[in-house]
């Protein structure tokens, strides 16, 4: 016979970690599921804004969550979730590649994706200049002339980082006032090798092997294209719902997972946690993540153990 | 066990290999590199005996890099007789990475 679980938790990043901790700690026979270990959290060069690491790299802070979840007795399996159904005795049947789990419960802790341009030339030369990880790509454009597309925290960081390697960095932004935090955009004003180029979009990346130009919608300098080696694209990130959408779980119009207070979703039994959900005024912080983890985790003890 | 590739060796282990590989072109100062190392790791084992699966340091294989043109990391290549029948850039599910494979 096999095992039902009391929960299932989809995702291992900060939410599904936090989850599983706080799971262990109530007794929750669970399984935490994750195509990967982390996601985005694992590019973060320097984290400065999580209570009590003055700075860390969102790597290091990540292996410690999943050290401490361990620690708990948690089995955490790298499985990629293909479809979650509620069966006819009103238990959830998580199907992955290899397996079938069954649960009383489910939270959902994705977390989100890249947002890509979809422009020309974007997924052709991805790999031959264009990146989405500017952390993990800076090193192979020493002394190069590259761009970082954004004017959030990720792209203003990541422009502050490549002027350790790069001889000049343009930060193009498609508005006007850059969102990022005043502290990055500090840093960015005294950094001479950064050109920020506002109200301006890329169309194209052109390159034959590699990255040669981008073409923009509105001259700089009195020329519509920029010659550069590189481009970094942080222009956000977007939820990945489908697993959710299929079960009839609840998006909001910009494709979150709509929670109440407690965490859960329209679906009895179904919580969700972190990036993916409407929760924390969509501040989508480490920090929220993992309270959200914590509070989806207490949501379903109390569905589960006191009801 | 995954094997270690350097300049030194790639040639012999990858390049001349009639078989199928999987090259996992890493650094330490990458994240979702070692976020991957455990998946390689896994893989290694899970495969062991049917197909070769190992990493190269691109911080100090700077040859080897070059000559794939690596601009963005992680980048996972699957070589067969030595030429490269399909790549990966970022971090992968495990089983994308072992469906490939067995395809391969």
């Amino acid at each position: 016979m096999q095992e039902t679980y009391d929960l299932i938790i989809i995702g291992a990043g900060p939410a599904g970690l936090a989850a599983s901790i706080y799971a262990s700690r109530y007794k929750l026979n669970h399984l935490l599921l994750g195509a990967t270990i982390g996601g985005q959290i694992n590019e973060i060069r320097n984290l400065e804004n999580w209570p009590g690491d003055i700075s860390v790299s969102g790597y290091d802070l990540l292996s410690r969550f999943v050290e401490h979840a361990k620690s708990l007795g948690v089995t955490a399996q790298s499985e990629s979730v293909v479809s979650v159904k509620k069966n006819a005795e009103n238990l959830f049947e998580v199907e992955t590649g290899k397996n079938t789990h069954k649960t009383r419960a489910v939270i959902m802790a994705m977390g989100t994706e890249y947002r890509k341009m979809n422009i020309p030339g974007e997924k052709e030369l991805t790999g031959k200049g264009v990146s989405y990880c500017a952390t993990c790509d800076a090193m192979f454009f020493r002394g190069k002339v590259i761009c970082v597309v954004g004017g959030g925290n990720a792209a203003v960081t990541s422009a502050l980082g490549l002027t350790d390697f790069a001889s000049k960095v343009y930060l193009i932004y498609r508005g006007d006032r850059l969102p990022a935090e005043p502290i990055w955009l500090e840093k960015v004003a005294a950094n001479p090798k950064i050109e920020v180029i506002r109200n301006t979009n890329i169309i194209e990346i052109k390159g034959e092997q590699k990255v040669e130009n981008v073409v923009l919608d509105k001259a700089y300098e009195d020329k519509n294209h920029l010659d550069v080696d590189g481009v970094f694209v942080e222009i956000g990130s977007e939820p990945g719902v489908e697993l959710a959408r299929t079960l009839g779980v609840e998006i909001d119009e910009q494709g979150y997972i709509k929670v109440s207070a407690d965490m859960s979703t329209n679906i009895s039994g179904v919580f969700a946690a972190g990036d993916i959900t409407t929760g924390s005024n969509k501040f989508r912080q480490i920090i929220t993540a993992t309270a959200e983890g914590a509070i989806a985790a207490n949501g379903a003890y109390k569905m589960l153990k006191l009801k | 066990m995954e094997k270690v590739f350097t300049d030194q060796n790639f040639e012999a282990e990858v390049l001349k290999n009639d078989g199928v590989v999987l090259v996992d072109f890493w650094a330490p100062w990458c994240g979702p590199c070692l976020a991957m190392g455990p998946i390689i790791e896994e893989l290694a084992k899970e495969l062991d005996g049917k197909t070769v699966v190992g990493k190269i340091n691109v911080d100090e294989n700077s040859k080897t890099a070059q000559d794939f043109a690596i601009m963005s990391i992680p980048a996972l290549k699957i070589f067969k007789g030595g030429k490269v029948v399909q790549e990966f850039v970022g971090m992968q599910a495990k089983e994308v990475l072992k469906d490939a494979l067995e395809k391969a």
